[in-house]
């Protein structure tokens, strides 16, 4: 094993990681706001609606994610005549790639998501929802402010997982050659023919995310359990 | 001040209530009693139609509340409700929990609101506990806390559903006294209990349901003392 390498390529690890922690940022954030949604589409009343939304978790979670990025990536330029998917706001330099890359994670995210925070919702004993509603409260004040926070706790570590599986995850887009992480790490396994070092430093740097993340989040749930002990 | 016609309430094909006919009126003191699975809760939740009834019509304060053109949120507003389960929201503070309807709903300022809440916990005598959660009081608190939350609203009506049969016996007595007080402030209360001693002391009109009928009713004394049914002698004859 030998690492000199580093003192070279060392900004095509700094250059992925952040690819990488973008990606994951927006693609938490937008399944994280359309997981919520999806979720109460899942549990409402309207049949249509229910079957719509159940159609796309199974799709979403019974289908291997690297076929939904070639599908995401290749599909729609081909579905549609000239479409070409825009650079990403403020990060242009990363072009369409990047796009492409946000909108397939988040539609995966998001039928995760959707699953976890269905059953969190359905965790909030059915009082709580009388409750809002006796005191005149509508049916999305009372989800937004009774139920959802009060689901938002019990699933907090189940969230915890999808963020860390979101990370790892990211690595996927490489094949449509966005240049995060992993994209660069066999960039650089390619230029010096070493078939492991590069991979190992990757390897660290996602471990180094998702561990840091992961304590973040065990003390974010410690917080919360203390708040209403 | 609520006035029930004929209400009829079918879960598929179990008939709870079969014809409910029940005036209530401003300031008045209405207690439901009766054995379990006579109906009584879904008759109290039937009334801000937390139970939509199979048939029949409820007015409150002039208004059809069971007109699907109604806005039962607005109607909600202005009729309280006591749970058996207490129902607090458990991720708010005592005062959150109070506060949360009246800023939200009526667009108090978090001052004005928070004034309110101090009033409210000092008639349930629980002003120490406004920065305290639910899960840090007993169950005789979350009730008293629960009806000041209720009272928030500035309701016109309250609705009580059994709110002393999920606690604990030395903490009944609280609860009830609260009741009581509110009684005497001039509440219109619709309560569903069974507490004997409180339809007795408070009640300006004693309701006896049995099988999703109003049996009897009358004025505490003559109810409890005097029963004219058959039924209604059974049951108190099993409770006092």
């Amino acid at each position: 094993m030998n690492f000199e390498f580093l003192g070279e390529y060392w900004h095509y690890f700094v250059d992925g990681t952040k690819v990488t922690l973008l990606l994951s940022i927006f693609t938490v954030v937008l399944g994280a706001i359309f997981g919520t949604l999806l979720s109460l589409m899942r549990l409402s009343g309207l049949t249509p609606v229910r079957l719509l939304a159940t159609a796309y978790i199974e799709f979403f979670r019974g289908t291997p994610i690297i076929i939904q990025v070639f599908l995401v990536y290749y599909s729609l330029p081909q579905l549609i005549e000239g479409f070409r998917f825009p650079p990403f706001p403020f990060l242009e330099q990363y072009g369409g790639e990047f796009t492409a890359a946000v909108i397939t994670l988040a539609l995966n995210s998001t039928a995760y998501v959707a699953e976890i925070m269905r059953a969190g919702i359905q965790s909030v004993d059915k009082g709580q929802m009388e409750a809002a509603r006796s005191l005149g409260m509508k049916p999305w004040m009372s989800l937004r402010l009774i139920i959802i926070p009060q689901a938002f706790r019990t699933v907090l570590p189940a969230l915890g997982n999808e963020l860390i599986v979101i990370i790892k995850e990211t690595s996927i887009v490489s094949v449509i050659g966005l240049g995060e992480l992993m994209f660069n790490a066999d960039t650089v396994k390619g230029s010096l023919s070493k078939p492991f070092e590069p991979l190992i430093i990757a390897a660290l740097i996602y471990l180094v995310i998702t561990f840091t993340l992961s304590k973040l989040v065990g003390r974010l749930e410690r917080r919360l359990k203390r708040s209403h002990a | 001040m609520l006035n029930i016609k004929n209400l009829h309430k079918h879960f598929g094909k179990l008939n709870v209530l079969n014809g409910i006919d029940m005036e209530v009126d401003k300031g008045e003191v209405v207690v439901v009693i009766g054995p379990s699975g006579s109906g009584k809760s879904t008759f109290l939740r039937c009334l801000n139609l937390l139970e939509v009834p199979t048939d029949g019509e409820i007015m409150f304060e002039g208004i059809s509340i069971t007109d699907k053109k109604t806005d039962i949120n607005a109607v909600r507003q202005k009729m309280g409700m006591v749970f058996q389960q207490f129902n607090l929201f458990p991720h708010l503070s005592v005062q959150d929990n109070i506060t949360l309807a009246p800023r939200k709903l009526k667009n108090y300022s978090a001052q004005q609101a928070n004034e309110t809440a101090a009033d409210l916990l000092r008639k349930v005598g629980l002003s120490e506990k406004a920065k305290s959660y639910p899960d840090q009081l007993s169950g005789g608190q979350k009730q008293r806390i629960a009806i000041a939350r209720a009272l928030a609203m500035s309701p016109d009506v309250m609705l009580f559903d059994e709110p002393t049969s999920a606690l604990d016996p030395e903490m009944v007595g609280e609860v009830l006294d609260v009741m009581k007080k509110l009684a005497k402030d001039g509440m219109t209360m619709v309560v569903v209990t069974h507490e004997m001693g409180f339809a007795r002391e408070v009640g300006d009109r004693v309701v006896f349901m049995d099988g999703g009928v109003i049996v009897e009713q009358g004025p505490p004394a003559e109810v409890f003392t005097n029963p004219k049914h058959e039924r209604t002698r059974e049951f108190l004859g099993k409770v006092l």
